[in-house]
């Protein structure tokens, strides 16, 4: 297809020189059938809900999507190393616990708590990268350990140390308004309620693609989610880098779990079963490959909009709930069939 | 396709039976109900917002209290629930994005809903609370509260089982961190004189509840009371009963069809009703009330709809409203 004054040397030509045009290049990227997938979300919406278009409604997916966003990032970069995580969604939970749980019980500064919070939530991560390296056992198992052991130790500590299934209230402790300003505030812009997670998304997001496209890991993640051994075989430490994958969906679950305790400044020990699925969900709605090795961090936004969009506009579309769960499915059914479409046509044309 | 389905129709009316079924229980709801709004009102929107888990039988008969008094008084009802704390909160944002004319919430997890109502009570959305959270209603702003006092009930499950001389009960608790729930097993705890323990089972997981249940009365044959926390459980309980040998009276917070029978033949020992039919109306009755007459029922103090409790002399008399769902 090329144009017959650009081929001035066919026999030379290699192809990773070629030129492409910009469209062409739009269309091979990964996340571009999403982009349709939630343009087709939003129309649909738009037209079937009334209120789906008032700017306080669209505060409201922003915020929903941004709650999702903020770990599909992560796991997006995860899944590109070819590894899964179902503990992502437990860990989030974990995290504000053990930040709620220490400030109060040490009466400390509601910051220190934090800290340790990251650490212990870091070492969750480190665990799962550790044991995934160290005894080849496939990450669905592993992570799924970690996933129960969360849950039991979610609701045995708690109510071992509270008493109760969630912790006590920490609001009126030291620090905890400078760390809701961090976590869990909001800023009002032109009526719109717009929430502190969305900057926190949108800041991850740009994070995990500038290291995924600009960085010597980036290139390792595809490397290793691609082929493990002939990464290994070029050089690339395989396990550092799967290690580091899990570090990072680690610190999302940080950044979430204190988002959950700041704004309600108590933590339910029973909550974030599920939500693993919903993060993996997202990433592959936005074009990441279950199988590794493609994929990025643009696309697992995307999918967490469309996520966002679909759940709060059956809402706003007044439809009987107990069909909600039916919708959803067919929704993002729809907008990956969507996605692997637009896909394979960009991969005709190139 | 008309044709395939005159077909099954005919198919089924030549062989259709005289007892029970789908038309027996159209006759109960016609008669139940004539289906036509009794006030002149404008339509309003109520939005419900309930921390209920999918397909609850709970919750289906509270949303079929508040249907009805949705057709009674002229109103467009919204359902919607979800069992997080943090999503049963996105959800009532929605219906503050809808601007609804009034808001029916359960305070289960108060604290992930406490900033949302505020925010709805500072929209200028009339809120009333049900259920749960009679502790938290009048501080967040709402209304009034229309439940059982979760504790008050707890204590009454406490006296009942000292009525009948047990000595050690098992309370199940089908749903981890729901602070109600908690209060009920504490509050049985606290007036019962025997020794009681509590016992988590994964709600959603019927086998798993009763493997539970079985297991734990298997290991501690002096078990002689199980309380359970929802009616759907209490049959589980029957059947580890069974398995297990053990001869400990099943009691049961709820009341549904499986129960009341269970209630008449005495393979239950009583059920501690909150009246969910009477949650759901009442909650749309009251803000119905409010929007047309400014009325607030119990001063803001909370309205109990419960414990009521039911034993083999009341069952009979109910088996035919829990076979309606409405019971």
């Amino acid at each position: 297809m090329t144009a017959p004054g650009s081929a001035t040397a066919p026999d030379r030509a290699d192809e990773r020189l070629l030129r492409t045009s910009p469209l062409r290049r739009l269309l091979g990227r990964p996340e571009l059938g999403s982009v349709v997938g939630a343009v087709a979300v939003f129309l649909f919406f738009a037209v079937v809900a009334d209120s789906f278009l008032r700017m306080s409604s669209l505060g409201t997916v922003l915020y929903a999507a941004s709650t999702i966003g903020i770990m599909a990032a992560p796991v997006a970069l995860l899944m590109i190393g070819g590894e899964f995580d179902l503990s992502a969604g437990v860990m989030v939970t974990s995290s504000a616990l053990v930040s709620s749980m220490f400030s109060y019980q040490m009466t400390a500064n509601v910051w220190v708590g934090v800290f340790v919070s990251l650490l212990v939530t870091l070492a969750f991560g480190a665990f799962n990268g550790f044991m995934l390296t160290r005894t080849k056992l496939p990450s669905f198992i592993i992570t799924l350990g970690t996933y129960l052991m969360l849950i039991g130790l979610n609701l045995g500590l708690t109510k071992l140390i509270s008493g109760t299934v969630s912790t006590k209230g920490i609001g009126d402790m030291e620090g905890f308004a400078s760390a809701r300003k961090l976590f869990a505030s909001y800023l009002t812009i032109g009526g719109v309620e717009l929430k502190v997670t969305i900057l926190w998304w949108i800041g991850l997001v740009a994070l995990a693609t500038w290291i995924l496209l600009r960085t010597r890991f980036g290139n390792w993640i595809f490397a290793v989610g691609g082929e493990a051994d002939a990464a290994r075989a070029v050089g690339v430490p395989v396990v550092r880098t799967k290690i580091g994958l899990y570090l990072g969906v680690a610190f999302a679950a940080w950044v979430s779990g204190q988002h959950l305790l700041f704004s309600y400044d108590v933590v339910q020990s029973g909550e974030g079963v599920g939500n693993e699925l919903i993060y993996i969900i997202a990433a592959v709605i936005g074009g990441c490959l279950i199988t590794g090795g493609y994929g990025s961090a643009i696309g697992s936004a995307v999918g967490a909009i469309i996520f966002g969009m679909t759940s709060k506009g059956i809402v706003y579309a007044e439809w009987n709930p107990d069909w909600f769960k039916f919708f959803l499915g067919a929704m993002l059914l729809l907008a990956t069939l969507l996605n692997a479409w637009v896909r394979k046509r960009a991969e005709a044309t190139t | 396709m008309g044709a395939v389905l005159a077909a099954v129709l005919g198919a089924s009316l030549a062989g259709c039976s005289s007892t029970g079924g789908k038309r027996a229980e159209e006759r109960a709801a016609r008669e139940a109900a004539e289906g036509r709004s009794a006030v002149t009102t404008p339509r309003w929107t109520f939005a419900m917002v309930t921390h209920s888990g999918d397909g609850d039988t709970f919750w289906d008969i509270v949303q079929e209290g508040a249907e009805e008094a949705a057709r009674k008084d002229n109103i467009n009802f919204l359902y919607s629930h979800n069992d997080e704390g943090q999503q049963q909160a996105e959800l009532v944002q929605t219906a503050i994005d809808k601007k609804v004319d009034g808001l029916i919430v359960s305070l289960a997890k108060p604290d992930s809903m406490k900033a949302v109502v505020a925010k709805a009570v500072k929209a200028g959305i009339p809120v009333v609370t049900v259920n749960s959270g009679s502790a938290e209603s009048a501080e967040f702003g709402a209304l009034t509260h229309i439940g059982q006092d979760e504790s008050i009930a707890g204590e009454a499950v406490g006296d009942e089982l000292d009525a009948r001389g047990r000595k050690k009960a098992l309370c199940i608790l089908h749903e981890q961190g729901n602070v109600g729930h908690e209060q009920r097993c504490a509050g049985a705890k606290k007036t019962f004189d025997g020794t009681m323990q509590n016992l988590y089972v994964d709600g959603t997981n019927m086998p798993d509840v009763q493997a539970s249940i079985e297991a734990k009365l298997d290991s501690d044959k002096s078990i002689d009371a199980v309380v359970t926390l929802g009616a759907p459980f209490a049959a589980a309980a029957v059947k580890a009963k069974k398995t297990s040998g053990s001869d400990a009276e099943i009691d049961t917070f709820d009341l549904n069809a499986s129960v009341a029978a269970g209630l008449s033949d005495r393979t239950l020992g009583f059920a501690v009703d909150q009246q969910p039919f009477l949650q759901g109306y009442e909650a749309v009755d009251l803000l119905w009330l409010h929007r047309y007459n400014q009325n607030v029922l119990g001063g803001g103090r909370p309205v109990l709809t419960g414990p009521q409790i039911i034993t083999a002399d009341d069952a009979d008399e109910l088996a035919e409203y829990t076979k309606r769902g409405t019971r």
